[in-house]
Parts: C-alpha cells; structure tokens; sequence
C-alpha cells in the first residue's frame, strides 16, 4: 500500500502580531511550524502503515525552508519526502495549489501506485479546506472530508468504510480506492518521533522537484496566473467607536461593581430582564 | 490562499486600471444561494445567505434563486417554499432518490451542471463541512475562485464584481478577495456571521426543475448509516441567547467552575477561547471564534478573555457584551458594551450572585 500526505508548512498565527502602527504582520521571529491539522492526517496513515504494511511519502509546495516541515514529518515516520518548489509557484491561490499538487501526486503514482491520499483539513493561515476537495477533483479521486474515523480498510477489494461528520450527525460512509481523505481535529494524537527516525530525518535526501519534475508543463495554470482569487487588500479590522462603559463605583468590592452593572444594564435594555427570564424557564 | 501571495508576488491593483470582464463571461447573471438540508429541516445559514444574496442581487439588479437538491418528493418541494419566504426570485429544482443523502460526486455534478446550464454570477455556501466539501469540488470543476469563511460581501459597483472580505493570519488582519476574470464567484459563509432575516410567508417564486441525470452504479461513494448526534449533551452554542465564556484569563480549569455556575444560574450555555478548548478545559464544542462557533447571543459575559481578533469575530455580533479582565488595556474593552477590570475569580460569584437575586425579584413579580 502507498499512502501520499501533503502537509503544508504555516507560520503559527497563534503568536502572529499586528504591527501597532504600520498594520502590517509581523513575520520576524514567528516559528514555522507545520500545519497542526496536517499532523491529524499524517497520524491516520501512519497507523494504517502499521496496520497494513506499506509506505507513506509525505509532499509539500512551498518556499525552500518548508523542508524543515517535511523532515519534520520524516522524524515521525514517514518513508519518503518531496518537496515541490519552484518561483513560478509564487501568488499560487487554493486553485492554483490543488493543481501543483495534482500534478506531483499524478508523478509518484507514476513511479509508485498511490492508494491513498491525505491533506489536512485546512490550514491555519489560509483557513479556506479547499486544497484537498481540489486535488481530489483534479484526480478523480473520491473525496472523503471531516472524517472522525476509519473503521475498516479492505485492500483486497479496494474498499474503505469511515465515519464522517455531518452537521446534525455521523455518516457512515463505504468508498473505493484511490481516494483523499482529511481527518478532523482531535481523532487521535500524534506519535512520538523515535530516536531512529529523529536520525534518518536530519540525514534523509529530501527530493526537490521544480515545475518540470513535478510534471507540470501548462504554467498558465499556476503561481498568479493559475489564480482567479485576488487579494484586493489587506486590512486591519476597525475596532468599534464606543469603547465599553467601565464599571466604576467607589467601595471597588465584587458585590457593589455586580449589583451597579446589572442595574446600569437593565436599566438601559429592560428586554435583556425577559430573556434572561425565558432561557432560565 | 498560500501564504506566498503575501509575501513573494505583487498584489494585482484590481481597480487600478480600468477592468474589462472577458465577454464570454458577461452572460453570467444572478446571485444564487444552496439551500443545504438534513433530515428535513434546512440548515439555517442557507436562509442568513438568502438574506445577505437579497442584498447583492438588489446592488446588481439581478434575480435572487436558491438551489434545492435531495430526494423527490414533498419534504425538498418544501425547500423551495422557504426560500422564497427568505427573500428568492426563483429556485432551482434538482429531485432524485440519488440524492437523498449528501454525498460529493453526485452534489457535485448536480451543481455543476446547473451552473453550467444556467450561469449565476454569484454562488453562496454555507460553511459548514457539506458546503465546504461541496464549494471546493465545485469551483475546481468549474476553475473558477472560491473564497472560504467570508465575513462580509459587498458589490463593487465599479466592476460588478463580488468583494468578499474574510479574516487572515489567524485573525490578525482581514483581507478582501475578488474573483475578477472567472464566473461564478464562489463564496462560503459560515453559520450565524450574516444575521438571520424576517421570512415573508406571502412571497412566492417560481421553481425551474433540472435533471441529475446519473445512475446509481456510477456513484462510488454509499452511506451505509446515519447515527445522529444525541442533542442533549451537545452544546448549542450558535442559537443561544445568553452565553458566558471563560479565556486564559481564568488561570487554572478548576476556576472555570466559576463560569459554569453563572452559566447555570441564567440559562446561558458556556463557551471558551480555543486556547482554553486546546489545553482541554472545555470540549471543542464549545470554542467561539474564528476557528470555532460564530454566535449571537443576547448577553455574552466573557471573563478573561482579552478580546484577541481571532475570538472577537465569532462574538462581536452579541447584542450586550460584558467583559471581566484585570488588564485595564485588554482590547475587549474596546468593543464590549460593559467591563469591570478586575479578577474574574472574585467578580463571577458576585455577578452570579447579583443574577440570582435579580431573577428571584423577577419571580415574584410574575
């Protein structure tokens, strides 16, 4: 069994600051990580190595330090690594991405059969879930997304059965291979890397592919070019003209500030008294 | 969006030079919404999007449809019903036994089709995982742009174009998206970021009906079962009125009793930051923000939260907003309707407390 996971290597919007001035981001110093829903995906195919034997190549595009990401992925298992990179990539949207992807996928099932394809289920800095739906389409593939589980996995006959989440509920769906799948959050958790693997992945030949390798030979369909989305700007978000009232009142005691809030409030929305009432009925 | 169009590629300056549609596109008319249902009842964001297409296509001065698929019969029939009540022209009819449960190749094709066939300008989704899983299949069918979680949509009047603006970075900024030389324009919103309408039950429309056209044998995909959720213990935080939230502001996950017992005192349900949700105080459920629930409670008392963009935008639509920190400079303050700076630990129990009585006096007065 070969099982491709594309991971994507993110800044960590957790600790990304608005510059107070210039409203710009600011990059210095925020750590790359890899995309924290990738590693849901990446864990799923791991244990479905363990379970069934088999390889998992993990692929990326990005800039040349996304490499840290992908021997990241190495150290926790992972077989083979390939790194898609190439300037042309550059102002790629989700479209443009899928498309890349495909391509590259397309290249090492050509040289590998590929039974199984995982992405994450978004990513924190781009948030759209598109990619994966994308490559997916480009490929014919099935397309499984918001799984919670893989209950079973025939490789005889080719067929998968999964949960997967639905708004109100879970889907028990069966599908054939090939298919891509994104795992949802919090469905397992990540394996530790071991030391073997920590070594392999700091000595582990990552493979570059340019456009060329990757397979690519219609640049109209990628970087800027393959993009209908345009950012048109960026912006901060304006804060609201009329700050909060502070609760002020001399004695500072928790009693006096709650019982003067509450008065001020329902003074000035007598309904919030009613629905307050109606939620406790 | 990759990050790299940040970073490496010069922003196009859409508007700069004066815009030419490619012709070939100019037919593309109409602002279209999918109605997403299950299990009989219409999922309430396709009705916030009817409101907010009803605006976009009075700009355009172009019809307002919905997009109905799901088994034949009366209970998807009803659908279109509805949509007219929330504000459609007409509706877009697609019946087949194939469709009773989603499933992405035959919604796909379906969709596709019907754009295909009847060209919108404009394609709205709900963001939820049918319509993401939906939205993106579609677009990379049709190679056109989606853009995903949109917090607000306006027309550029100027081009006709869709200017959809949507959070980045994590929150930190927001940034505006157009689709200019592709047709449709693809969006998805998420539940409850565009507010629900007044539906008009005398409004009708007309339906216009389309075929799947596919076989059973080709749909790889089957849904051996459906387990629904057991909604009493799930939290329903986009539909509650009242709601208390607890951040990293309340130190440890034993303080968070504290959120819990005001939370019980007025029926309010009980939310977090995802900081809070990520360390395990609180299940994912209940995590407000950009990455989690958008809600639009009546009252939402946050305590120990500093009021971070990434959580702001999930609440800031709250009609009354009450923020308890101990930092006086905690941007919460900037855009709640009430704060007290203090310690959330000591002001909780009192505002509990303050609640109690208030609702004891409200009692005898019935």
């Amino acid at each position: 069994m070969h099982i491709v996971v594309c991971i994507k290597q993110v800044p960590d919007s957790a600790q990304i600051r608005v510059h107070p001035v210039t409203n710009t981001i600011m990059r210095q110093g925020v750590p790359a990580i890899v995309n924290p829903y990738d590693l849901f995906s990446l864990e799923a195919a791991l244990r479905l190595k363990d379970e069934y034997g088999g390889r998992v190549t993990v692929l990326s595009m990005g800039p040349p330090q996304a490499e840290a990401a992908l021997r990241k992925a190495i150290s926790f298992g992972a077989d083979d690594a390939i790194l898609v990179t190439d300037r042309a990539f550059a102002g790629s949207d989700t479209l443009a991405t899928s498309f890349a992807l495909a391509s590259a996928i397309q290249k090492i099932h050509e040289d590998m059969p590929v039974d199984i394809v995982f992405a994450g289920k978004q990513t924190i800095d781009g948030d759209t879930a598109q990619v994966g739906p994308g490559i997916a389409k480009r490929m014919d593939l099935q397309l499984l997304t918001y799984v919670s589980s893989i209950t079973d996995l025939d490789l005889e006959n080719r067929e998968i059965t999964l949960h997967r989440r639905a708004e109100g509920g879970v889907q028990v769906l069966k599908t054939r291979l090939p298919c891509l799948i994104t795992m949802l959050e919090g469905t397992n958790e990540m394996r530790f890397a071991t030391l073997p693997n920590i070594f392999r992945a700091a000595r582990y030949p990552l493979k570059l592919w340019d456009k060329d390798a990757a397979g690519i030979t219609d640049v109209s369909k990628i970087g800027l070019k393959g993009s209908p989305t345009i950012v048109s700007k960026v912006f901060a978000p304006q804060p609201k003209t009329i700050p909060a009232e502070i609760i002020d009142c001399e004695s500072k005691q928790p009693k006096d500030l709650a019982v003067t809030l509450l008065a001020k409030m329902f003074t000035r929305f007598p309904n919030l008294h009613e629905d307050i009432a109606k939620a406790n009925a | 969006m990759s990050e790299e169009t940040e970073k490496d590629a010069p922003k196009k300056p859409a508007g700069r030079r004066k815009f030419e549609l490619d012709p070939r596109l100019a037919s593309y008319k109409g602002v279209w919404v999918f109605v997403e249902h299950e299990r009989g009842v219409a999922h309430t964001v396709s009705w916030e999007l009817m409101g907010e297409g009803r605006k976009l296509a009075d700009t355009l001065g172009v019809p307002l449809a919905g997009v109905v698929m799901g088994a034949p019969g009366i209970q998807t029939r009803r659908f279109c019903e509805e949509a007219f009540h929330y504000g459609a022209d007409l509706c877009y009819l697609m019946e087949d036994p194939l469709m009773a449960d989603y499933r992405n190749q035959p919604f796909t094709k379906g969709l596709t089709d019907l754009v295909n066939a009847y060209q919108p300008e404009i394609l709205l989704l709900g963001a939820t995982t049918l319509g993401r899983d939906l939205a993106g299949s579609v677009a990379t069918t049709l190679q056109t742009g989606l853009t995903a979680d949109c917090t607000e949509l306006n027309i550029d009047l100027e081009n006709r174009s869709l200017a959809a603006t949507r959070p980045t970075f994590g929150g930190s900024l927001l940034c505006t998206i157009v689709t200019l030389n592709y047709r449709p324009q693809m969006a998805t919103v998420r539940p409850r970021v565009m507010s629900l309408p007044k539906p008009d039950p005398t409004r009708t429309g007309s339906i216009v009906e389309h075929t799947l056209g596919m076989t059973e044998s080709e749909i790889v995909t089957k849904v051996l079962e459906y387990i629904p959720d057991n909604l009493q213990d799930k939290p329903q935080l986009p539909f509650a009125d009242i709601i208390v939230a607890g951040g990293r502001g309340m130190k440890r996950p034993e303080n968070f009793q504290l959120i819990w017992d005001l939370a019980k005192v007025l029926g309010a349900e009980v939310g977090a930051t995802r900081p809070v949700v990520q360390a395990g105080w609180v299940e994912l459920d209940r995590q407000v923000g950009q990455s989690g629930k958008t809600v639009r409670p009546k009252l939402y008392i946050a305590a120990g939260i500093s009021g971070a963009i990434q959580h702001r935008v999930g609440m800031d639509a709250s009609d009354v907003i009450i923020a308890i920190n101990s930092d006086p400079n905690a941007p919460i303050f900037d855009f709640a309707t009430y704060g007290i700076v203090g310690n959330a630990m000591t002001i909780l129990p009192a505002l509990t407390e303050a609640f109690r009585q208030q609702l004891a006096t409200l009692k005898v007065a019935v």
